[in-house]
């Protein structure tokens, strides 16, 4: 057969697209759960690090269960909606639905005696989407750890939210000032803002640092209900 | 004709792809800052280069070649989304630290090099000897360039601190610079000189 004719190379190509593509699906289906095992563990991992704990993969669940007494889902009036885990909401895509019809997830943990609540955020970085978790202490106000993570921001720039110092800076401040929603804005350093807490961004990645303010604002607004009943 | 034995052993050193061939620089500088990464890194390449080799040569007397850069290149992105799958089921912190760069050795140098230089016309055997000593020539210069950039750079090796305690309470202090993506081409150009000061060979007139 003449390898260079027209039809030979037609359907050598089509048939070789079919096979390659069958193989992909078996072996994407047959590894599913294990990824996706893998991915709940690092969900909680990031839930364990907003809260100040530094968790492996190895004793991820366990410190999980331990520490984390509830997780729910809630909607926009903080009512609790019973059935659903905590762990199974995307909130990426929740915080695009209509208010009435989105669900918020929420963990409520117990360190040390103390109740914290864990809140899930999701906003959009330079490059792609940045996420993340922050804690707060019993009062629904002050800050008591948090977490970021990011799909593509430059290394080194941008990437910087994933590391401890700039997540430790937004320990301690407080979402509402004088009874009304502010969130914490993040600013240049050098510079201060009069009406609500602040912290520095991360130099050289203004749009990124923007990106998690905005997703503060955003997600922490979508909590409301939550967080201002007594 | 060459003999087996040099087809898998010329890659180590005399025809390293990294230094004597050049290829494969970038991720070269991406992937070294830590050892671990490196190592998961030299493997996954090495798995994907032979395979491929191994694939495309039982294929070379059937490709058309009037698309055979489509074929070649079909092979190995779908080798290399399999190994990306199995790292994310198995060992997925490390998937996560090398993050794109998997997806990206279809784009290394190395693999589509050897596939069109060396698969296309070469038997099963020796197309896997081949792939396998490039994969592993490219790794030997991965670890290599990790093991300085770690141990320099943070005091460590694959994550457990080596450099003593003492030695910082006396003003020792963790080399910055060698994190960052220039130390690895300068420390990828060392390696070269000194190959090249061993070898005479290598050397360009």
């Amino acid at each position: 057969m003449d390898r260079n004719s027209n039809s030979y190379t037609l359907i050598y190509v089509a048939a070789m697209v079919i096979i390659v593509a069958f193989i992909l699906a078996f072996t994407a289906e047959a590894l599913k759960e294990r990824k996706d095992r893998n991915i709940e563990i690092d969900k909680k991992r990031q839930i364990l690090s907003s809260l100040n704990i530094d968790a492996t993969s190895l004793n991820a669940e366990e410190l999980y269960d331990q520490y984390i007494r509830k997780a729910v889902a809630i909607n926009y009036r903080g009512e609790e909606i019973e059935g659903i885990d905590a762990l199974s909401i995307a909130t990426e895509t929740e915080i695009k639905n209509p208010e009435e019809s989105r669900l918020l997830p929420l963990y409520i943990a117990e360190k040390d005696g103390k109740t914290y609540y864990v809140l899930s955020l999701s906003g959009s970085g330079f490059f792609g989407p940045v996420w993340g978790y922050i804690s707060l202490k019993s009062d629904k106000n002050t800050v008591y750890g948090a977490y970021f993570s990011h799909k593509g921001e430059t290394p080194g720039l941008g990437a910087e939210i994933t590391k401890n110092d700039f997540k430790n800076r937004f320990c301690g401040k407080e979402i509402f000032k004088n009874g009304l929603f502010k969130s914490i804005a993040i600013v240049k350093s050098g510079i201060s803002v009069k009406d609500r807490d602040f912290v520095n961004g991360v130099t050289g990645a203004t749009v990124t640092s923007q990106g998690v303010a905005q997703m503060l604002l955003n997600s922490l607004e979508a909590y409301m209900g939550f967080l201002t009943e007594k | 004709m060459a003999t087996r034995r040099s087809i898998f052993f010329n890659p180590l050193s005399k025809n390293n792809p990294i230094t004597v061939q050049v290829l494969g620089i970038c991720s070269a500088l991406a992937v070294t800052v830590k050892l671990e990464p490196a190592i998961v890194m030299a493997l996954s390449a090495t798995v994907v280069v032979a395979s491929c080799s191994v694939v495309i040569s039982f294929l070379r007397n059937t490709i058309p070649l009037r698309v055979r850069f489509i074929v070649q290149l079909v092979v190995a992105a779908a080798m290399v989304t399999v190994v990306d799958m199995i790292l994310k089921a198995f060992a997925y912190d490390v998937s996560k630290q090398l993050s794109v760069f998997v997806g990206l050795i279809v784009t290394n140098c190395i693999l589509m090099g050897r596939l069109e230089a060396f698969a296309l016309c070469n038997k099963p055997l020796d197309s896997f000897l081949d792939g396998l000593g490039n994969g592993l020539g490219y790794g030997i210069m991965l670890v290599i360039v990790a093991f300085f950039r770690e141990l320099l750079g943070s005091g460590t090796l694959l994550g457990f601190q080596v450099i003593p305690q003492a030695l910082y309470d006396a003003g020792y202090m963790n080399n910055g610079l060698m994190i960052l993506p220039p130390m690895a081409l300068i420390t990828v150009a060392c390696i070269m000189w000194i190959h090249r000061l061993k070898d005479k060979t290598l050397q360009e007139k």
